[in-house]
């Protein structure tokens, strides 16, 4: 339960940052998820990101939509504001507090169905606006919340767990963000925190829309036997028809793989969710190559990973202006101009009133 | 009766053809000729093409609704010419294109019919054929000016303000206007019974229309952000702040602007940015109307519940769906007051005029901070786009914005927890901090179950003492908004009830009502939270005539539900045809209602 705070023992020889702050500082309120959901190993590299790069717990913003992964944005950095907002309207939130503040780092978490189904639109024009946030969607292809219905990033012929295959084509947000001109694009595996921890503070550091899609399997509903997204655990004594409530307890499932190899994050039966290092003669530089390789992977069942596409600067072909750049708003935040800059004065009134006379 | 300085005049032309700069100089000269004037424009959701009609009334008691008849009918447009006809008053007047026949004029023998060569006296002395078309408008104002008496140099005057960068521009006007003006001195009786002389009673004033005063209040109250999505009739009211910022807000240095101006993708989006801005220390607005308030109701109850603070200006015009986008009515009242599901209200404003609109959106920008909520500004499309005379606004310059109770840094750190929905001090309004500012104020806005110490619940207690906690607040917003206008008279015990752009009608009726010798007495209702006088005032009236713009009888349904009122006492008097309220409608509501049956049919048409 989120209310239940969290034991805070520091012992003095844990590490701490360049502000003196320990891992700890980062973190939030406990969990309520599943056990052994994908989610909280995000959520715990977020806190890793975070510490590492020495962020002022006060100057995190958290932003999410509806759902589980919407969720876990009180689980970290409780020291920054957060904003559990409505479902898929998160990036209109952000766009709103970033134009207010800029000088805050602004973290959106989602999931598929808030990212790609009842908030595609405000996901696509985020991205069109070049919003400097980073977003992470831990991707399970499921909605967990409401007991397992697919979502629009179920792949054809996944099968839920009551048995329903899955007909429609999926929407990949990571070829769709390098079609709308996103800055920033990477793909990354819940497991494998040594992949994305880096990406998450690269992604901190992007000046722009940085779009981490993230494979999180949901230990509940999309973990059996055809479904390819899933850990593909499945106690011998689990009853999916009778037992859909009951919630096994899990472990944390991590993979390491070398550069050019693919990995099927497999652990028992028929999963089919493949992983794929980058070669080393892959260019995230090039928009259009890295498309073009995304969607070759992807027909054969296997999802390309690391950081896909940067435009660090805005300088590469095709290169985008942030937000607000766009705007040409000042350097100083908008909600800390003094009122005097801001209205024109009595006489100001007089002025403008002159062609109303 | 004199009809000097009191006639309407009624422009019938075709939508795109550049007749709105020929019926702004008409008007805009009479005003400056010091004569109370109204200009309501009535045109079609249309690019080019369709019908569209300009009315110009010209009041020396300076009544500004629409009169309801006409007694000049310039008919410019062949496709509404048999319905523009039969409009006309008994022994109004109507002038025309006379280029090319209209044997369908001659079905009136009670109104005096004036033909002017506008198209062919143009076609000779223009080249081109849009200038052609354009200048044909222009012509049009000439004949007027001859026929109402107007003051050529004041024509001129305001062709040059108008053209003031293409110098050109003013003389290829003028010589329009002299064709049609010398045409009518040749050819017509000028000028006619219905003329204009110069009067002193508009000094002090100033011609707007209200969404460019509600842009002027924003920019004047401080706001910065701006979200919005395009619809009708609410654009022109961000196309202003855009124009006014982009004039005030510019550094001369940088050129950096101070303020964000969003085009978002819907309207889900634009209340979204303003929310996040307002979250995070903005004064943010956006204006839509009614469908957008349709799109906004999720997001409304968000904030209501998370507290955060908003402003959205809701130009009303004709539903239910899409409707009429280009006509108007008070359709919104319920909706904009209720928004979103469960158990939640809105302070809602409600300004009668342009002038109200400026005030009251620098004030809704002051009460969505300090009560922490979405504060709604129920404008519609007759004032909004209608050019509207009124006092010349003014702004004290020692007004500071009410930021309500937001935590410094300092104030924080004192703190020993910050508790986001305590009830400190017993108003019913809780203290908010802002993001980036002390990591001992963060707090999690959530539309789930919320305890007052700012924490995630499922617990019924807590979840209660939030919600009982903004009704609380909802008492103290009835304090704070702006009271009722009452307008009464001892020992009358009828009165009028009322909202926004109804006010002007009413005022006309109720002189009119008072020379027949029916005193009536008038409330208008300007908030929601209705403030405790409006309480007084129906209970101290035995009949009472709810007058409004739409079909269902909204803000009678909502003084029903929020007021202790007998319904016995209340009578609608409805007017949704999607045109402006009129005063005879209402004059002839009332007398229907109060006058002895057998005298009724004299008095009406006395």
């Amino acid at each position: 339960m989120t209310f239940i705070a969290k034991p805070k023992v520091v012992h003095p020889s844990l590490p701490r940052n360049a502000l003196g702050l320990i891992r700890r500082d980062y973190e939030g309120a406990l969990s309520t998820l599943c056990a052994g959901c994908g989610h909280d190993s995000i959520t715990a590299a977020i806190v890793e990101a975070c510490w590492r790069q020495a962020l002022e717990p006060q100057n995190v913003v958290k932003l999410s939509g509806i759902g589980c992964s919407s969720k876990t944005t009180a689980y970290f950095v409780s020291g920054g504001h957060g904003f559990n907002s409505v479902h898929g309207r998160m990036p209109s939130i952000a766009t709103g507090a970033n134009a207010a503040n800029r000088r805050l780092t602004y973290i959106g978490v989602s999931g598929d169905g808030d990212t790609l189904s009842i908030g595609l639109g405000q996901f696509c024009h985020a991205i069109r606006r070049n919003l400097d946030m980073l977003y992470i969607i831990e991707n399970n292809g499921v909605y967990g919340l409401t007991k397992g219905q697919f979502s629009a990033s179920a792949d054809v012929g996944t099968k839920a767990k009551k048995g329903e295959t899955n007909f429609q084509p999926p929407i990949d947000p990571v070829l769709l963000a390098m079609t709308l001109g996103a800055s920033f694009v990477a793909r990354s595996f819940s497991g494998d925190k040594q992949q994305l921890v880096p990406l998450i503070e690269a992604g901190l550091r992007h000046r722009g829309f940085a779009l981490i899609d993230v494979l999180s399997p949901c230990v509940t509903f999309n973990d059996h036997e055809g479904s390819t997204k899933s850990y593909a655990y499945t106690r011998e004594h689990y009853e999916p028809a009778v037992q859909a409530d009951f919630v096994p307890p899990e472990r944390e499932i991590t993979a390491e793989y070398g550069a050019g190899e693919s990995l099927a994050v497999t652990m028992h039966d028929g999963s089919r969710i493949m992983l794929r290092k980058l070669d080393e003669a892959y260019d995230p530089t090039d928009r259009g190559m890295a498309q073009a390789r995304v969607q070759e992977r992807l027909k054969s069942g296997e999802y390309l990973t690391g950081l896909l596409y940067v435009d660090a600067d805005g300088s590469a072909e095709g290169g985008r202006r942030e937000f607000h750049q766009i705007n040409g708003t000042p350097e100083e935040p908008l909600n800390s101009l003094p009122y005097e800059v801001l209205s024109p004065g009595s006489q100001g009134l007089a002025k403008i009133l002159a062609r109303y006379r | 009766m004199s009809r000097t300085n009191d006639f309407t005049v009624k422009i019938a032309t075709v939508n795109g053809t550049g007749s709105a700069s020929a019926n702004t100089l008409l008007m805009k000269s009479i005003f400056r000729s010091g004569i109370p004037v109204m200009g309501k424009n009535y045109f079609p959701s249309n690019i080019q093409g369709l019908p569209t009609w300009y009315e110009i009334r010209v009041s020396r008691e300076g009544h500004l609704a629409r009169s309801g008849t006409v007694d000049l009918m310039v008919a410019m447009n062949a496709e509404t010419y048999s319905r523009d006809v039969k409009e006309v008053a008994p022994g109004g007047y109507l002038v025309y294109d006379s280029t090319w026949p209209r044997p369908a004029l001659l079905g009136r023998s009670d109104i005096t019919v004036l033909g002017a060569p506008l198209a062919k006296m143009c076609n000779e002395s223009f080249n081109g054929v849009r200038t052609r078309i354009l200048m044909k408008n222009i012509c049009y104002a000439g004949v007027l000016a001859a026929l109402l008496d107007l003051d050529l140099e004041r024509i001129r005057e305001l062709l040059a303000e108008t053209y003031a960068k293409k110098p050109q521009l003013v003389d290829s006007n003028m010589k329009a206007i002299a064709l049609g003006h010398d045409y009518a001195r040749q050819n017509f009786p000028c000028p006619l019974p219905l003329k204009v002389e110069r009067m002193d009673r508009t000094g002090g004033h100033i011609m707007i229309d209200g969404n460019t005063a509600a842009a002027l209040g924003c920019v004047f109250g401080g706001a910065t952000v701006a979200a919005w999505y395009p619809i009708t009739p609410s654009t022109s009211l961000m196309d202003a702040f855009k124009g006014f910022c982009d004039r005030t807000r510019v550094d001369a240095q940088t050129g950096a602007k101070r303020f964000a101006f969003i085009q978002a993708e819907d309207e889900l989006a634009a209340i979204g940015m303003v929310i996040g801005a307002s979250w995070n220390g903005c004064r943010a607005f956006t204006a839509t109307s009614g469908p957008g308030i349709s799109l906004m109701n999720e997001f409304l109850g968000l904030a209501y519940y998370a507290e955060i603070p908003a402003v959205v200006f809701d130009i009303q015009r004709v539903g239910p769906s899409t409707g009429m986008p280009t006509r108007t009515q008070q359709c919104d009242l319920m909706e904009c007051a209720y928004a979103s599901h469960g158990d939640t209200r809105h302070v809602c404003l409600y300004p009668a005029n342009p002038e109200e609109c400026f005030y009251m959106a620098a004030q809704a920008l002051d009460l969505a901070e300090r009560l922490e909520t979405p504060v709604m500004v129920l404008s519609d499309l007759d004032i909004g786009m209608n050019d509207w005379m009124c006092r010349e606004l003014k702004w004290d310059d020692a007004y500071r914005p009410d930021r309500g109770k937001v935590l410094d840094r300092a104030q924080i750190e004192k703190l020993e927890k910050f508790q986001r929905y305590l009830d400190k001090d017993g108003d019913g309004i809780p203290y908010r901090t802002l993001p980036g500012v002390h990591p001992k104020g963060a707090w999690f806005a959530r539309g789930s179950g919320h305890s007052q110490y700012g924490t995630y619940t499922e617990d019924s207690t807590e979840y209660q003492i939030v919600l009982d906690r903004l009704l609380k607040k909802w008492d103290t917003a009835r304090k704070l908004v702006p009271r009722a206008i009452i307008d009464a008279t001892p020992g009358s015990d009828i009165g009028i009830v009322s909202i926004g752009s109804c006010d002007s009608a009413i005022h006309e009726a109720l002189a009119i009502l008072k020379g027949r010798g029916v005193g009536v007495n008038y409330m208008r209702v300007r908030s929601f939270p209705f403030s405790e006088d409006v309480e007084r005032f129906l209970a101290a009236h035995r009949l009472l005539f709810v007058v409004e713009q739409n079909r269902d009888a909204q803000f009678r349904a909502l003084l029903t539900l929020e007021t202790a009122v007998e319904k016995s006492k209340l009578r609608s008097l409805l007017h949704y045809s999607g045109l402006p309220i009129s005063s005879s409608f209402i004059v002839e509501g009332v007398l229907a209602e109060v006058l002895p049956k057998p005298q009724r049919k004299d008095a009406a048409s006395a």
